[in-house]
């Protein structure tokens, strides 16, 4: 029998999460509400004074895309679980690290990158200043991926439990804290005049080092959980 | 550590098997062997430990003692991976996605040997069902689809969880032709059933399992 080459089964996978995403194109929509509906509180709440909006916008911003990308984490494996298929990639012989990394890359790329798009006009309904959309766009480029590949080892932890969403958002939003602190405070110190290219550069740091292990801990994490 | 098999070394080996769960033994310890072109029926009733047993052949599981030769060798993940192809009560594939795409996917991770996709189907009954999503099937339309990508896999050692369940008579006689053409073509079968209401129609030994704790 043939051995399926690497290239082909990330092809592949990528290929059937993709068309799984589009078959509920619906839901897709849901984290972009989200995230729209939390901003929205905030003048509300505080009342919509453009001056302090502004202020607190970069925080408001990076709180409300981190939220709406928890909720989407617990989805990320839970048909796969459900159906079975997680047990068939495990006993797949392309390493499950690799199958696992090219499902987040998608999950990142159909739920975290249309958040980030948007996020230029959720800036504008907070009145964040113009030169501080590039800053703030950039920390969640850098960000939002790292968010992910973060979520997916703690999302893989928790494979085994049946009803694991709010176990899962305390387990994942104190790993998550590093990130917020960074990207959100690399458009604080932006906003101040001060220098913000080194609060991006740990980001990127951190990203780089998550692309190799993340999925490596996912993987291991899964064959525990399922165990 | 590259001594190439022994020729008569069996497809599958158990010298001592078994798994306990929080010190408390499910199965084992057993010992058996598959040669090729045979089929193993596990028997046992509810609570026995036979899909236990299956999980931890299949490598989902791992043994708490004993250990499992493959083709004479000892099983590690990757060759385990390449040589058993295994069906359980999920059927591993999505509800969303047609017949055909489900197994090219799976064709795609695992590798594959068989027939051809469309043949495979064919052979399940699937034909004319290719690009129905698994959702719109039947409890036992979506069976066969499951028999499929195990035909597609063409590994030598089939795992197979009560292959008998969710099928009609039709489906029974299916999972039947399916495992003589298997054996008929050196590979092994390992299944397990709770009743004797199916057998398949080749040289069969049986594994029994019993209880391996007596009802308190």
């Amino acid at each position: 029998m043939s051995a399926p080459s690497l290239l082909a089964a990330a092809r592949a996978q990528a290929l059937r999460d993709l068309r799984l995403v589009w078959r509920r194109r619906g839901d897709a929509a849901q984290p972009l509400l989200f995230a729209l509906m939390v901003v929205a509180l905030f003048p509300l709440a505080l009342g919509a004074d453009p001056q302090q909006l502004a202020r607190i916008a970069p925080g408001v911003l990076w709180v409300a895309v981190l939220l709406a990308s928890l909720l989407t984490l617990d989805t990320l494996y839970r048909s796969d679980v459900e159906d079975g298929s997680l047990e068939q990639m495990l006993l797949a012989p392309v390493p499950l690290a690799w199958l696992l990394a090219v499902r987040v890359g998608v999950h990142w790329f159909t739920a975290s990158l249309p958040l980030v798009v948007v996020t230029p006009l959720l800036a504008e309904l907070l009145f964040l200043p113009a030169d501080l959309l590039p800053v703030l766009m950039a920390s969640l480029l850098l960000g939002t991926p790292l968010l992910s590949l973060m979520g997916a080892v703690v999302a893989a932890l928790t494979v085994g439990i049946r009803r694991s969403g709010m176990l899962l958002a305390l387990l994942a939003l104190p790993l998550f804290l590093p990130v917020l602190v960074f990207g959100a405070g690399s458009v604080m110190a932006a906003a101040q005049g001060l220098p913000w290219i080194g609060a991006l550069l740990l980001l990127g740091a951190g990203l780089a080092l998550a692309l190799v292990l993340a999925p490596l801990a996912a993987a291991a994490a899964i064959r525990i959980a399922l165990n | 550590m590259t001594t190439p098999p022994a020729p008569d070394a069996p497809l599958l080996l158990a010298r001592g098997l078994g798994f306990s769960r929080n010190d408390e033994p499910v199965f084992g310890p057993l010992d058996f062997r598959l040669a090729p072109g045979e089929a193993l029926l596990v028997l046992g009733g509810n609570g026995a430990g036979k899909t236990t047993l299956l999980r931890v052949l299949a490598g989902l599981l791992q043994a708490s003692a004993g250990e499992v030769e493959l083709s004479g060798r000892p099983v590690d993940r990757q060759h385990l991976a390449r040589g058993s192809a295994y069906l359980g009560h999920l059927h591993g594939h999505k509800a969303d996605l047609g017949a055909l795409e489900n197994l090219a996917f799976s064709q795609a991770i695992q590798g594959g040997g068989g027939p051809g996709i469309e043949a495979a189907l064919a052979e399940v009954g699937l034909a004319g069902h290719e690009d129905t999503p698994a959702r719109r099937l039947s409890a036992g339309q979506n069976k066969r689809l499951a028999l499929a990508r195990l035909r597609l896999q063409g590994a030598p050692l089939w795992l197979l969880d009560e292959p008998y369940a969710n099928l009609d008579l039709d489906g029974i006689a299916l999972v039947n032709r399916l495992i003589q053409g298997h054996v008929a073509e050196g590979g092994s079968v390992l299944l397990t059933t709770h009743g004797a209401y199916a057998a398949p129609p080749v040289p069969v030994r049986t594994l029994t399992l019993a209880a391996a704790r007596s009802p308190a």
